[in-house]
């Protein structure tokens, strides 16, 4: 080949590369002074539905994460990275698993220490999924399906409890809250969405409620997102069961709950297990008719827990609803900020650890101090609610309870 | 399970339902039955006219009933525009363009509808949505029985154009005879705008109609436009009244199956029915021969 094809010598080759790589080592070298004027900030992944079917339980889910990140960073950042801020990367699963997947791509490109979010179920679950392939810590902030700490993902932690938790107190309590009043219930319609969480949440159901001494009428699926109640709300009142209970996300709930009001069907209750809307303010605030007396097992923040009650109001103040997905959310970064403390760093593999043995109790929840066993925190539950004067009470568990359950509902 | 009073209830249901669906087809035969072509845009249009309403009510404070009034004939000229500069001579007289045009420009309303305002789900919450009527055992919703009430007023209104103004007269002659009314002196190309328009005008209202009690989002028109083809084939290509009556019979089969199949596989019997029209009775219930 002729030499002028290769205007570069051998010589200057290796002049110019040793030049480069003794300008690395100078740069490495200086590298901490850099650090400790300016820590470079660690990048985290918020992944929420914020559009499509799911979006407002998306966006609340994001104003809890991003508030937790706002306190961190104006509190100093992170302290063993030198004061290190934590730099949200926002994603939208847009309300499908398929969506979730494409952000947790995007987000470990830009290498991100950890990713906290899904919401749904099934975003969750394909979304831990994809992350455990880049050994990318994930932490679910909702998701329920039991399947998605069982499938033996060593990235993946959940902080909230499962299903299986979740069914076990919400029939405890039904028996309880049904033998308190003297038995009034029998019956039950179940009214579930059809994809992960509201035909896995129905199947358990199916199985534990006839153990229990109650008889299921009938179980109605129906998609996400449904736009007409009027045919299901008919069924119950063919059915005209003692119990309705609904699992489905926030804008069906109130739909079904407002076309039940409409169309004059009273059950003796309506006790729903995580109600996408059962236990959130701003159902209660929207609509207080269709809302009153509603019962509800799901997440709930600890009333006696200051932290819990500074974010609520801190929430209100900014005119937004202090929902479940806010706190959740809330604890979850806080969580992870802590990992990331302990791990010193944010290689991927010490976070994971570090997450394994958090003791973590500097949450909103009433959970006590964090202990994982094969990704599922073991202090996690529910508590029951009730709707009752255009407020939202605790009625289960007694040692924080704020009010007497209302069973069966008063006839209007 | 067979109680009379949810028997009425639900086909009550279906009928009010039946109703939307029958304006949304009767646009589409309107077009059919004068062009000759298969709209495709239909839907995106009734999607856009549900964003009309939708921001009507959210900047301007419009309820969606006064809206109609104006988001109608504004409809009508983006039809009667579509039409006249757009579909007519990018078809170049050849039947076949004109599918792909109207295919073409579903494509681009859609997305870009999907551009302006993303793939959110946006419905608008009015003090009557849910204030209801009763009807015999029933109790109806106020929204559906007004749009009950309206569209068979648009239906009214529509014969009435068509039987006697010379432009209901031109555009029945375009229909049956396109060069003979073209030598008596109709302008076809106007025609045909006309036509399209209205057709477009009928879907706005329909979507005036909807946003009350039904949500907007950029693909949600086209769960609508699926029935009305279906609605258009079982009543008979190009047939007023078979649109009507087909779109109630459509409302009362879906309320119906929606019922006892359950909400995920309700629409199962409108398509298999879709089918059984197109296999034994291709003409329709009113259609004539072809």
């Amino acid at each position: 080949m002729p030499r002028q094809f290769l205007p570069v010598s051998r010589r200057q080759l290796l002049q110019s590369t040793a030049l480069g790589a003794a300008a690395t080592v100078a740069s490495a070298l200086s590298a901490p002074a850099v650090l400790r004027a300016q820590a470079a900030p660690v990048k985290i992944g918020v992944l929420h539905p914020v559009s499509g079917a799911l979006s407002y339980s998306g966006q609340q889910g994001r104003i809890g994460a991003t508030m937790a990140i706002d306190e961190i960073n104006s509190a100093g950042g992170l302290k063993a990275l030198g004061g290190a801020k934590i730099e949200p990367m926002l994603g939208d699963a847009q309300s499908t698993p398929e969506g979730g997947n494409a952000e947790v791509e995007k987000m470990n490109a830009a290498s991100v220490a950890a990713i906290v979010g899904g919401y749904a179920s099934s975003i969750c679950l394909s979304a831990s999924q994809t992350a455990a392939r880049y050994d990318l810590p994930y932490i679910v902030d909702v998701g329920v399906v039991d399947s998605i700490v069982s499938r033996g993902l060593k990235n993946t932690f959940r902080f909230g409890p499962g299903f299986g938790v979740i069914a076990k107190t919400a029939l405890d309590n039904l028996v309880i809250l049904n033998d308190q009043a003297g038995k009034p219930a029998k019956t039950v319609v179940i009214v579930h969405e059809d994809s992960a969480f509201g035909s896995g949440l129905a199947k358990l159901l199916n199985t534990q409620l006839p153990e229990r001494g109650f008889q299921i009428l009938e179980a109605i699926p129906h998609p996400t997102p449904t736009r007409d109640f009027n045919n299901v709300v008919l069924k119950i009142r063919a059915q005209n069961p003692d119990l309705v209970i609904p699992a489905n996300y926030y804008d069906e709930y109130v739909l079904l709950a407002r076309t039940m009001q409409q169309q004059r069907v009273r059950p003796k209750g309506i006790y729903s297990v995580l109600g996408g809307a059962a236990s959130s303010y701003k159902f209660v605030k929207e609509f207080p008719n269709a809302a009153q007396y509603i019962m509800d097992c799901n997440h709930w923040f600890d009333p006696k827990n200051p932290k819990a009650l500074a974010l609520k109001k801190k929430i209100e103040e900014k005119n937004e609803f202090y929902t479940y997905e806010v706190y959740m959310n809330y604890s979850c970064m806080l969580l992870l900020a802590d990992a990331i403390e302990r791990a010193a760093g944010t290689d991927r593999a010490k976070i994971i650890a570090a997450l394994g043995d958090s003791t973590f109790a500097g949450h909103a929840m009433p959970y006590g101090p964090t202990r994982f066993v094969d990704g599922q925190n073991q202090g996690a539950a529910p508590v029951n609610t009730q709707v009752l004067n255009n407020d939202i009470q605790v009625i289960f568990p007694a040692s924080f309870a704020s009010a007497k359950p209302v069973f069966p509902m008063p006839r209007a | 399970m067979l109680s009379p009073d949810i028997l009425f209830a639900a086909v009550l249901n279906g009928l009010m339902t039946g109703a939307i669906y029958a304006l949304v087809a009767l646009g589409l035969t309107l077009i059919y039955g004068v062009l000759h072509i298969i709209n495709f845009a239909h839907g995106a249009l009734l999607t856009a006219a549900m964003f009309a309403a939708f921001f009507a009510h959210r900047l301007l404070g419009l309820d969606p009933y006064v809206a109609a009034v104006f988001i109608a004939p504004l409809f009508f000229l983006f039809g009667y525009g579509l039409q006249r500069f757009i579909i007519g001579p990018a078809a170049h007289g050849d039947d076949r363009n004109i599918l792909l045009v109207t295919l073409g420009l579903a494509v681009i309303i859609e997305n870009a509808l999907l551009y302006a305002f993303r793939a959110d789900t946006r419905t608008i919450n009015l003090p009557y949505a849910f204030d209801v009527v009763e009807v015999g055992s029933a109790f109806v919703a106020l929204p559906r029985i007004v749009a009950f009430i309206a569209v068979f007023a648009v239906a009214l209104g529509l014969w009435l154009i068509m039987r006697w103004s010379d432009t209901g007269k031109a555009i029945r002659a375009v229909a049956k005879e396109k060069l003979g009314a073209e030598l008596a002196g109709i302008e076809v190309a106007h025609v045909y705008a006309v036509t399209f328009g209205l057709g477009t005008a009928c879907v706005a209202i329909a979507a005036c109609l909807l946003i009350p009690s039904y949500y907007v989002n950029p693909h949600a028109g086209n769960a609508f436009v699926l029935i009305a083809f279906t609605i258009v084939v079982l009543g008979g290509m190009g047939s007023v009244a078979g649109a009507l009556i087909g779109g109630l019979f459509v409302g009362v089969v879906e309320s119906l199956s929606g019922y006892y199949l359950g909400e995920s596989l309700g629409q199962i019997s409108i398509f298999v029915m879709f089918i059984l029209v197109l296999l034994f009775r291709p003409r329709g219930l009113f259609g004539e021969r072809a």
